[in-house]
């Protein structure tokens, strides 16, 4: 029942997030540049140009256009774009799949390099290796993702040709999803844009987990274990690491979220057809209603992420009551 | 029916047999994919790219620039306002329909209503038919670029393109924005059929059958084209095999490109002219001509050329490019800071003054680069420019307001001719004629505008020639902007696939010919 309820309330608050996003898009949309210039000819009169604006309705006052859009959007028409002339949701909803399955396979990557590794050098802080890992995790928080990008396609595809440079290859549809993990071209071509997308958040979880489990290991319980003469083994990993999950889950669901922000430079380097590239493009073309629209589905997937986040966070840590009332 | 039916299994069978012979495919990669299958919804390089795969027109530019011709076999100037074009007959659309003259006709009327066209097509009355392969194309006044614009005339398939869809619109209908039958089917007669399209990732061609040219060399039935909007991933997509041939080269990969054993690259010196405009509304000192001179003599734009453009560009003392009729041979690049100074200290302004200056950044090869050059010669001149550089999105609205004293501008000419340069950029701006839409500097002469008009109306291509030849002469006297440089063109691809032979200056290659070993 708690948990119903606060799940018809994070609702009421994902609609007041969609809101206020959807707000601040149309107010700055106006400082984006001219979507004519993107649809017409270097030759074409201004004349004819505003009269094609007038047409779209560009040209109506601010609290009309804004109107206009509420009234479409609670229809679930968030307007169609200049560029692909289809609904926009529809085209970005198009586009899901391909972010989707990078932002997975960069945060499995996360996961199964991030967890052994930060595990590792909190139980030896000072061996070489961890020295190493610590040092390379230096580095990588500050390579810029594109270069990290550009870098791997150059060993990878130029020099050693044994992954492709760009796009999504070959995709398989399943009803509206198209995924490109059932083929081998598919994985192939995941590789390389996964890679330098976890390579962002890499370095920060491998510190996260390394911090919070050297605490961990300093705490009472984990003391009485030893003394308890419980196996290395034991203590490690079912005492000490369980409890350093606890704020992983919260910091890496935040993290998810900003990583679908770096989609948007992967995604773009790598020519990925997903949602990030679809974004930039989007801005370049001044397809506003596009722009807008994009926006208002990450808004919506932050929403999402973090109510799933707390959700979990409940099955791993019975304590913590969701509706925060006291128990 | 039956015997119809018997040839076409035939044509097939030939068809099959001959592709199953020298079948190649080739996957190529550009920066940006066409926005619409219909060839008059924008006038860009994209939509001409497109058109000349799908669609074929009246006559083409061929690399001498001159005129090839493709669905006009012929053509003869009846009179001065009347140029008539005999038609091939053995021609057939995508759909099965037999091209005719009609349709050469019911293209033309539609070019006039597109918004992207219609300038273009302004000084045209009428097209009229006279039999099934005769098209009368006739001017308002005498007119010397009809065969220029009869380039842009890809005839449409007008029994497909007539009648209503699903959606019970138009299909004729041009639409800019929104859906449209065009912008999503197309029926034309050129070497490629449409296979499959997502935009923005790719589009799949094949080769048409029927196409009528038997004697194109061109060997590729498969064509698989994907945008590729970044420079360093389209060039590591070429090295590493993915595709085979890419356009454009950026500038940074060019000697990557060269030296690489496995591909080729091919460049020519391209159209585009790029300069720099000096408002005289405001900025007083402008209007001086000493002043004007000063600033192009300062400006060094083969230096701009060699170091920042990497020697990829040609340094431009006019607007027209060599092989248009006004090039004029005499006017040469000419950077000369002494002289520059002089000229200030005769202007009276050797304490220099300030200025404003905006320029894009995403718009032409190294854009903002050349406005900061730019920025550091002037300063020896004294004059003190403040620099704003912006993505195109947002420079072109400040361009329209003329928001800075000193703006970028470049300018490709539609007709591929002289005049067009001037009638657009230093021609006096003037609402009423829509003249001078691009000139921000508001240079007005109305000697260059009685000359250009003048040239309008010629059609002895001669006397043409030297009033625009003249015309480059005033405005270089003039210092009407400052030229810059045209910038040139690369394409690379795979070694064996022979794309010099159909690249060309305007930038729409002949895939139709391609020929791939």
């Amino acid at each position: 029942m708690d948990t119903l309820a606060f799940l018809i309330r994070r609702l009421g608050q994902a609609v007041v997030v969609m809101l206020v996003i959807s707000v601040i898009g149309f107010s700055i949309q106006d400082n984006l540049g001219d979507p004519l210039r993107e649809l017409v000819g270097q030759a074409v009169s201004e004349a004819e140009r505003q009269a094609l604006r007038d047409e779209m309705g560009l040209n109506d006052p601010f609290v009309l256009r804004f109107g206009r859009f509420l009234a479409g959007a609670v229809q679930g028409d968030l307007g169609t774009s200049y560029f692909f002339k289809r609904p926009a949701l529809e085209v970005i909803l198009d586009k899901f799949p391909a972010t989707f399955e990078l932002v997975l396979a960069a945060s499995l990557i996360i996961v199964l390099v991030s967890v052994p590794l930060g595990v590792f050098c909190a139980i030896r802080p000072n061996g070489w290796v961890t020295q190493a890992i610590m040092g390379f995790s230096i580095v990588g928080i500050s390579i810029p993702v594109f270069l990290t990008a550009i870098f791997l396609i150059y060993i990878f595809s130029i020099e050693l040709g044994w992954l492709p440079s760009f796009g999504r290859g070959q995709t398989v549809t399943l009803g509206w999803w198209t995924t490109g993990l059932l083929t081998r071209d598919g994985l192939a071509h995941l590789v390389l844009p996964a890679i330098a997308l976890s390579s962002i958040m890499l370095p920060l979880f491998i510190r996260l987990i390394r911090g919070e489990m050297m605490e961990v290991l300093r705490t009472e319980y984990v003391r009485f274990a030893w003394a308890k003469g419980l196996s290395s083994r034991r203590v490690w990993f079912v005492h000490a690491f369980k409890n350093t999950l606890l704020p992983v889950i919260t910091v890496g669901g935040v993290q998810i979220g900003t990583l679908i922000a770096y989609t948007i430079l992967t995604e773009t380097v790598f020519q990925w057809p997903g949602m990030g590239f679809l974004f930039l493009e989007a801005v370049n073309r001044v397809d506003t209603p596009l722009i807008i629209a994009y926006i208002i589905v990450v808004g919506l997937i932050f929403v999402v992420t973090n109510t799933v986040v707390d959700l979990v966070y409940t099955l791993v840590n019975p304590m913590v009551k969701i509706t925060g009332r006291a128990a | 029916m039956k015997r119809a039916l018997h040839c076409l299994a035939a044509a097939i069978l030939v068809a099959g047999a001959a592709s199953a012979v020298h079948a190649k495919s080739l996957t190529m990669a550009y920066d940006a994919d066409p926005v619409s299958l219909d060839p008059h919804e924008q006038l860009s390089g994209g939509t001409l790219q497109l058109s000349h795969m799908v669609f074929d027109p009246l006559v083409r530019w061929n690399q001498e620039h001159g005129f090839d011709p493709r669905l006009a076999e012929r053509w003869e100037r009846l009179d001065d306002k009347t140029v008539r074009f005999h038609l091939r007959k053995d021609v057939k659309f995508h759909s099965g329909n037999e091209f005719s003259a009609k349709d050469v006709c019911w293209t033309y009327e539609r070019l006039k209503i597109s918004p992207d066209f219609k300038g273009l097509f302004e000084p045209f009355e009428a097209c009229k038919t006279t039999d099934d392969a005769t098209v009368d194309l006739v001017t308002k006044e005498p007119f010397p670029l009809v065969l220029h614009l009869a380039t842009y005339i890809f005839p449409m398939d007008s029994k497909f393109y007539t009648g209503t869809d699903a959606n019970g619109k138009d299909k004729a209908a041009v639409i800019k924005h929104g859906d449209s039958f065009a912008s999503k089917t197309v029926s034309g007669t050129g070497p490629f059929l449409i296979a499959k399209r997502e935009q923005g990732v790719r589009i799949e061609f094949k080769r048409f059958d029927g196409y009528w040219d038997k004697s194109s060399p061109g060997n590729v039935t498969e064509i698989v084209f994907t945008p590729i909007k970044e420079g360093p991933t389209r060039v590591a997509a070429l090295l590493s095999g993915d595709v085979d041939f890419i356009a454009p080269v950026p500038p940074t990969d060019l000697e990557r490109v060269k030296k690489d054993p496995k591909v080729d690259l091919v460049t020519m010196s391209g159209t585009r002219i790029i300069t720099l405009q000096l408002n005289q509304e405001r900025v007083a000192h402008f209007k001086d001509q000493r002043v004007r001179q000063a600033v192009v003599h300062a400006i060094n734009n083969e230096g701009i050329v060699k170091k920042i453009m990497k020697g990829f560009a040609t340094a431009a003392a006019q607007q027209s490019p060599k092989g248009y009729l006004g090039y004029n041979p005499d006017l040469k690049p000419r950077f000369d800071l002494a002289k520059a100074q002089s000229l200030m200290k005769e202007a009276g302004l050797e304490k220099g003054f300030n200025a404003t200056m905006m320029c894009p950044n995403n718009r032409y090869v190294n854009d903002f680069k050349i406005c900061e050059a730019a920025v550091a010669m002037l300063a020896k001149i004294s004059i003190k420019v403040d620099l704003k550089t912006m993505p195109k999105a947002q420079y072109w609205p400040k361009y329209d307001e003329r928001a800075a004293d000193i703006m970028m501008i470049g300018w490709h000419s539609d007709t591929e001719d002289s005049a067009n340069f001037s009638e657009f950029l230093v021609m006096t701006p003037s609402k009423e004629t829509g003249y001078g839409q691009y000139n921000s500097g508001n240079y007005a002469n109305p000697q260059v505008d009685k000359l250009v008009l003048q040239s309008h109306k010629m059609t002895d291509e001669e006397q043409r020639a030297d009033v625009l030849r003249q015309v480059e002469r005033v405005l270089y006297d003039d210092a009407a902007f400052v030229p810059l440089h045209w910038q040139d063109l690369a394409w690379a691809a795979k070694k064996g696939v022979h794309v010099d032979k159909v690249v060309n200056v305007m930038n729409f290659p002949y895939l139709g010919d391609l020929v791939v070993d």
